[in-house]
C-alpha cells in the first residue's frame, strides 16, 4: 500500500530511535501528548514505546470522541430507537459504550430497538431514502476530521427533500479540547505534572490546517508538531519535539506535510459553518463543561436537528466513583492508576470512556500493552 | 374387479421456480419428495439409502471423536464458497484437527418459507461435492421449515464423526515452551471474502474465502514423524482467539513475529479501509499447529508438500509465562499484545 | 474512529463520486469535499468521503527527512 508501507518501515524506525535516543539529553524528562486516539491506537498497536529512550514519555489525551462521549448522550440515542421508534444509524465504535440502566446501543438492539452500523452517513440516507414512513436518525460523533461528511449529508438531505432524514450532533471541536487540557488545575500549576509539547492531530488537520495550533504554541509556551498516522510520522514528530524543548523554542511545526497546509481544507470549513454553529457549552465525559468546545446544527437547518425534531432533553449522569477517566484523559493519571483497571473494567466489561474505544487510554494499554504490567520470561 | 391400485402421478419438484412452503417439513408426502428429489439425488450413498430414522454404521478402528457445528452465515453464498460447502469443511476439520479421521457426518436444515429451490439444490449440490472430495458420507439428516421471516433463508447444522487411531493424542493443554507454532497458510482471506459483499467493495483479485477440507493435510502431517502437540482450526475470533484460547489451556505464552504470518497483500489493505485486524479474523481452510522446536522442519516441509499448505510457515514460539499472553514483534520493532477481543469482529460470518 | 487511509483515484464518476484504489481493493467515495481532483491522484479517504489530496513530493520529503535522521546518528558513529 503505497504511502503507507513506507510510513511503516522498520529500518527506518531504528534510525530514528537512534537519532531520537542521541538527541535526548539524559539530564531530564521529556513529557509529550499525543492528542488523537489515532495516534494513541498507532503507538500501541506497533509498540512505539519500545524504540523510546526511558526519559521521554508518551501521555495519551482525550482526542477520541468516542470516549469523551457522556452517558447522556447516548442515552437520548437509545431513547429514540426504543421509544421513538426511530432507526437510529451510528458507527460501529458507539455500539458497546455502557449507558444508563445497564443499557448499550448494543443491548437496545436485543431489546427490539432498530439500531443499524454503517461506515457512512451516506448508508444512512439510503435508509431514510428506503424506509420513508419510519424516522431515520443519524448518531453523529467525532472531531473536527468526521464533520464535514455529515454537513455534507445533511445538504444532500434537503436537496433531495427527504422528510424522515435528522442528525442527532455530537461534534466535538480539538482546540477547546486542547485548551482544557492546558488550562487544567494540575497541569498549569508548576511543578506537578510537566507537559513539553503535543503531537498534534493527524486528520482533523488536514481539515483545520495547521494554524489554529499557533495560538497554543504562542499562549502556553508549549510546541506542536502534527505528525501523520503512521508509526514513522510519530517518531519522527516526537524527534521535533524533543529538539524544539532542547532549543527552548515553542512554535507549531507541521511533519504531515504531505496532507496538511497551514489554511486546511477550507471547502469543507465553509461547508460546515454553513451547516453548523458553536454550542455555547457541551459536557464532554471526564472533563465536565467545556465552552465553546462543540456543535449543533443551524436555525436553517433545523429541520435536520434529531435534538429539535424530538423535543429532547440532555440529562447528565455522573460517571462511576472510582472511575479515573478524567484524569487519564487530562493526562494526568495513568490506565495502572485506576483501582478499576484490568479488574472490573476490561474491554467486554468496560466502566468508563477510556475502555470502551479502541483508541482510549485504558483499552489500548489493556489490549496492546499490558504485558508491560507484568514480567514475561523469555526462554 | 381391477387389479393394482395405480400410483397417483407425483408432480416432479419445480427446482427452477419453486419455493420452499410449509408442507415440505410437515412429514408428508410433500417432505418425502423434497428428500428424494432434491437431497437424496445428490447425497446418495448405501446409509442414506437405508431410509431409516437412523444410520448403522460399522465400528472403527481407535477412539470416537464427534463434533457439531451450526452454520449461519450471510450471505449464504460468497466469493470462493457457499453455506453448504462451508458446512461440510467446517466439521470435517473440527474432527480432523483432533487427529482423527472423519468419516460420516449428519446434517440438519432449517428452511425459511419461500426459499427458492434452486438456491436450496445449489446449496446441497455444493455439499455433495464437498464431502465426496473429503471422502466423507453424509448419512443422516433432518429438515424443518419455519414461516417467512422466522429464518434467514436456510440454516445447516452438521455434526460429524470419526475415529482416532491409537497413539495420537493432541489437545491445547500440550504446549510447552519451546514448542514452535506454525501455521497452513495465509489469514483473514474467509472473514474478507464474506466482507468484501456485504460492504461491495471491488478487488482487482478477488479474495476467496480458504474454506476447505483439512482432514488431507492433518494425514500428512500426523505421517510425518513429528511430535504435534495441538492442531486447531482458528475460525471464529481468528488465529488471536485461537492462540490465546490454547496459551490459556497451556499456562504458557506464546511469542509470534509479524512479518512471518503470511497475509495476502488484498486483505491486508482491505483490513486497513474497514478498520479491522487480519489476526482477528475468522478463517475456513487454515489450521495452526504446535510441535515440539526439533520437528519445526520436518513439519513445515511436509505441510508444504501439500496443497493446501503451500503457504505455511513458522510464526512463532511457545514462552514461559504465568500469565498466558500472547505477544507479538510487530514489524515496525516495538512489541505489542495480541489479545483476544470479546467477539468476532463481524457478525454472521461463519 | 479516526481511521483515514491514502488511496488512489482511479475512476471518477459522475458529479462528485470517485472510485480508489488502496493495494488492490477498490472503494467508492465521495469528493463533495475536494476539488480538482484527477486519475491518479492520491487522497486521504475517512468514512467514504476524501478529506484532501496527498501531495507526493512532500511525501518523498518527509521520507528523506527520516531516512537522513537515522543515517546522521549513524555517521556520528551514535
Amino acid at each position: 500500500m503505497k504511502y503507507v508501507d513506507e510510513f511503516r518501515d522498520g529500518a527506518v524506525a531504528q534510525g530514528l530511535a537512534k537519532a531520537i535516543a542521541a538527541e535526548v539529553r539524559p539530564d531530564r524528562r521529556y513529557h509529550f501528548m499525543e492528542f488523537c486516539g489515532g495516534h494513541t491506537h498507532a503507538i500501541s498497536r506497533y509498540g512505539v514505546p519500545d524504540l523510546l529512550p526511558a526519559n521521554v514519555r508518551m501521555i495519551h489525551g482525550p482526542g477520541c470522541p468516542v470516549c469523551v462521549l457522556p452517558i447522556g448522550r447516548i442515552d437520548l440515542a437509545i431513547h429514540l430507537a426504543l421509544e421513538r421508534g426511530a432507526i437510529l444509524c451510528t458507527y460501529a465504535d458507539t455500539l458497546r459504550i455502557p449507558a444508563s440502566g445497564g443499557l448499550s446501543l448494543m443491548k437496545a438492539k436485543a431489546r427490539g430497538g432498530d439500531i443499524r452500523m454503517v461506515y457512512a452517513v451516506t448508508d444512512a440516507l439510503k435508509i431514510a431514502r428506503d424506509n420513508p414512513d419510519k424516522e431515520v436518525v443519524f448518531f453523529a460523533i467525532g472531531f473536527e476530521t468526521t464533520t464535514p461528511p455529515t454537513a455534507v449529508a445533511i445538504q444532500q438531505a434537503r436537496a433531495e427533500g427527504l422528510k424522515n432524514f435528522s442528525v442527532l450532533c455530537c461534534h466535538v471541536l480539538t482546540p477547546s479540547a486542547i485548551m482544557n487540557i492546558l488550562e487544567s488545575p494540575e497541569v498549569r500549576a508548576l511543578g506537578t505534572v510537566p507537559l513539553d509539547g503535543f503531537i498534534g492531530p493527524a486528520h482533523v488537520s488536514t481539515v483545520i490546517g495547521s494554524r489554529p495550533y499557533e495560538f497554543f504554541a504562542e499562549e502556553y509556551r508549549k510546541p506542536v508538531v502534527i505528525a501523520g498516522f503512521e508509526p514513522l510520522d510519530v517518531m519522527q514528530a516526537i524527534l521535533m519535539l524533543v529538539r524544539q524543548v532542547n532549543e527552548g523554542r515553542a512554535t507549531v511545526e507541521n511533519e504531515f506535510t504531505r496532507a496538511v497546509t497551514p489554511e486546511g481544507n477550507t471547502k469543507a470549513q465553509h461547508l460546515v459553518s454553513e451547516v453548523f454553529e458553536l454550542r455555547r457549552s457541551f459536557e464532554w465525559r471526564g472533563l465536565g463543561e467545556v465552552p465553546y468546545s462543540a456543535l449543533k446544527i443551524r436555525e436553517g437547518y433545523a429541520d435536520f436537528d434529531a435534538e429539535r425534531r424530538f423535543h429532547l432533553e440532555y440529562q447528565p449522569v455522573p460517571d462511576n466513583k472510582a472511575c479515573e477517566c478524567g484524569a487519564i484523559l487530562r493526562g494526568v493519571k495513568q490506565p495502572t492508576d485506576c483501582k478499576l483497571f484490568g479488574t472490573v473494567c476490561t474491554p467486554e466489561n468496560p466502566m468508563g470512556s477510556c475502555m470502551v474505544s479502541s483508541e482510549g487510554a485504558c483499552a489500548a494499554h489493556y489490549t496492546y500493552g499490558r504485558h508491560k504490567d507484568i514480567e514475561a520470561t523469555l526462554p | 374387479m381391477s387389479g393394482q391400485v395405480k400410483k397417483g402421478y407425483a408432480r416432479p419438484l419445480d427446482i427452477r421456480h419453486g419455493r420452499v412452503d410449509l408442507s415440505h417439513g410437515g412429514g408428508g408426502r410433500a417432505m418425502v419428495q423434497l428428500i428424494s428429489e432434491l437431497f437424496a439425488r445428490h447425497l446418495a450413498n448405501e446409509y442414506l439409502a437405508q431410509g431409516n430414522d437412523g444410520a448403522c454404521l460399522p465400528p472403527g478402528q481407535g477412539k470416537l471423536v464427534v463434533s457439531t457445528d451450526s452454520h449461519v452465515v450471510s450471505p449464504l453464498f460468497f466469493p470462493g464458497g457457499d453455506i453448504g460447502c462451508l458446512s461440510v469443511h467446517g466439521t470435517v476439520n473440527d474432527v480432523a484437527v483432533m487427529g482423527a479421521t472423519p468419516l460420516y457426518l449428519t446434517a440438519g436444515f432449517i428452511l425459511e418459507e419461500g426459499f427458492p429451490l434452486a438456491d436450496l439444490a445449489r446449496i446441497v449440490e455444493s455439499m455433495a461435492k464437498a464431502a465426496n472430495e473429503a471422502g466423507v458420507k453424509l448419512v443422516a439428516g433432518d429438515t424443518k421449515v419455519v414461516e417467512q421471516g422466522k429464518g434467514d433463508g436456510v440454516f445447516i447444522t452438521t455434526t460429524g464423526v470419526g475415529f482416532l487411531p491409537e497413539g495420537i493424542h493432541l489437545s491445547g493443554d500440550l504446549a510447552r515452551p519451546g514448542d514452535v507454532v506454525l501455521v497452513s497458510g495465509s489469514v483473514g482471506d474467509h472473514g474478507v471474502a464474506i466482507m468484501s459483499k456485504r460492504e461491495n467493495l471491488g478487488f482487482d483479485v478477488p479474495i476467496l474465502s480458504d474454506t476447505a477440507a483439512l482432514n488431507g493435510l492433518t494425514t500428512t502431517m500426523l505421517a510425518s514423524g513429528a511430535t504435534i502437540k495441538v492442531m486447531r482450526d482458528p475460525t471464529r475470533g481468528g488465529l488471536a482467539a485461537t492462540l490465546n484460547e490454547i496459551a490459556q489451556q497451556s499456562g504458557a505464552g506464546i511469542h509470534l513475529e509479524e512479518a512471518a504470518i503470511p497475509v495476502k497483500p488484498e486483505v491486508d489493505a482491505a483490513c486497513e479501509l474497514l478498520g479491522l485486524d487480519p489476526l482477528n479474523i475468522a478463517n475456513e481452510g487454515k489450521l495452526i499447529a504446535i510441535c515440539a522446536a526439533g520437528d519445526a522442519e520436518k513439519l513445515l516441509a511436509a505441510m508444504r508438500a501439500h496443497p493446501l499448505g503451500r503457504e505455511a510457515a513458522v510464526i512463532g514460539k511457545v514462552v514461559e509465562d504465568p500469565n498466558g499472553f500472547v505477544q507479538m514483534q510487530t514489524r515496525f520493532g516495538g512489541r505489542r499484545m495480541v489479545d483476544w477481543l470479546s467477539g468476532e469482529q463481524l457478525p454472521r460470518i461463519c | 474512529m479516526c481511521l483515514a487511509i491514502p488511496a488512489r483515484v482511479v475512476k471518477i464518476s459522475e458529479s462528485d463520486q470517485a472510485i480508489v484504489d488502496l493495494g488492490g481493493v477498490r472503494k467508492d467515495v465521495s469528493l463533495a469535499l475536494v476539488e480538482d481532483v484527477q486519475v491518479g491522484d492520491y487522497v486521504i479517504v475517512h468514512v467514504g468521503y476524501a478529506l484532501t489530496r496527498l501531495d507526493p513530493e512532500e511525501a518523498e520529503k518527509t521520507l528523506a527527512l527520516m531516512a537522513e535522521a537515522g543515517l546522521t546518528e549513524q555517521a556520528a558513529g551514535a
